[in-house]
């Protein structure tokens, strides 16, 4: 390369597990945001495909069932004083959950802020709304199941495939909330200890804060294609 | 500088900068926004409005819902545009998907309704 030639960027990393390496721990940077959040990101989009799977399926067969699909509002419906008040209890667990992710979005800004307790206090407020969510789904599920007798493979209120895409889904999207919950109480945790404030950063708040906002994200499309369609 | 404008929100310059932009109150009001379409979505079911419009308002509803979170919430509204189409693109293939699945499910379904009673179940 002692000739007039340019020497382009390829030359100079060897393409070999070397350059493999150099390559991606180099810094060039596309996405002008860090690592943590970059990657949380593409893991979410990656849950986006396994929700949209799932909830697509369910679209294919509920269009080709030629018994009726039960009427979920009446399946899901509580009986408060007497009377079928219906969605109730999905009504009150949505209103847990959006206030969940709003508390968790105030302990976002609190962590930016550098307020230590405020910001480990609001975490745990989240992990409580995760943990009511869990709770009452725990109760959905045993009413369905020992009440109504809904099973994977057929129920008493139309087509037979109803309960397979509702243990599917919801449980699916549990298991997502008990992960969270687990998270945020590690993360919380370090906040209170004080980790944050010695790695003078606060960013793993707002990775904690991006996965729980995608679970709330997930149960908006169930809430409404799920239970409302 | 033009471009320091942009450059402006925390995680960019982690640490760097106090998130003085998204006070409080932006969440308050967004939180307050979520229940009062989340309300809307249950009166519609409250209601008993069936067929189209149902299906009509139940999703316009969620998708209100889901670009408040995404956007607010997520902060998306304030990431770079590089990061913004690398993350919100994708997804959209999941339309091909639907897309798909909608005219399959609607042959499926005629298949079904011509044949299945001379078979009974």
């Amino acid at each position: 390369m002692s000739n007039n030639q340019t020497v382009t960027f390829e030359h100079s990393i060897p393409d070999n597990l070397k350059g493999l390496v150099a390559d991606w721990s180099s810094d060039v940077q596309t996405f002008r945001v860090r690592w943590s959040k970059a990657m949380m990101w593409i893991f979410l989009v990656s849950d986006t495909f396994i929700f949209g799977s799932f909830l697509c399926a369910y679209m294919a067969v509920r269009l080709t069932t030629i018994e009726p699909w039960p009427p979920t509002s009446e399946v899901f419906a509580l009986h408060v004083g007497g009377a079928d008040v219906p969605l109730l209890l999905i009504a009150i667990m949505t209103f847990i959950l959006i206030s969940s992710s709003g508390t968790m979005a105030m302990a976002v800004t609190s962590g930016y802020k550098k307020q230590r307790k405020k910001t480990a206090f609001l975490i745990l407020l989240t992990a409580l709304g995760g943990v009511a969510f869990v709770g009452m789904q725990m109760f959905e599920w045993s009413k369905l199941i020992f009440e109504e007798g809904i099973r994977p493979w057929g129920n008493p209120f139309g087509a037979a495939q109803f309960g397979g895409f509702f243990f599917m889904i919801t449980g699916f999207h549990g298991l997502h909330v008990s992960i969270g919950v687990v998270y945020l109480s590690i993360v919380a945790k370090r906040v209170w200890e004080g980790r944050y404030d010695r790695l003078d950063d606060y960013q793993m708040v707002e990775v904690v804060g991006l996965y729980w906002h995608f679970v709330d994200l997930v149960w908006i499309f169930i809430f409404a294609f799920f239970y409302l369609w | 500088m033009e471009e320091q404008k942009h450059f402006k929100h925390p995680s960019f310059y982690p640490g760097d900068a106090p998130e003085t932009e998204h006070p409080f109150s932006l969440y308050i009001s967004v939180w307050i926004l979520l229940f009062v379409l989340s309300a809307f979505s249950y009166a519609v079911d409250l209601a008993e409005i069936q067929g189209y419009l149902r299906w009509f308002l139940v999703t316009v509803f969620a998708f209100l819902k889901a670009g408040l979170v995404v956007g607010v919430f997520m902060h998306m509204a304030w990431e770079r545009m590089a990061f913004l189409y690398a993350i919100m693109l994708p997804p959209l293939f999941l339309l091909a998907l639907i897309g798909i699945l909608a005219v399959d499910g609607a042959f499926v379904y005629y298949i079904r309704d011509l044949f299945m009673p001379l078979v009974g179940e």
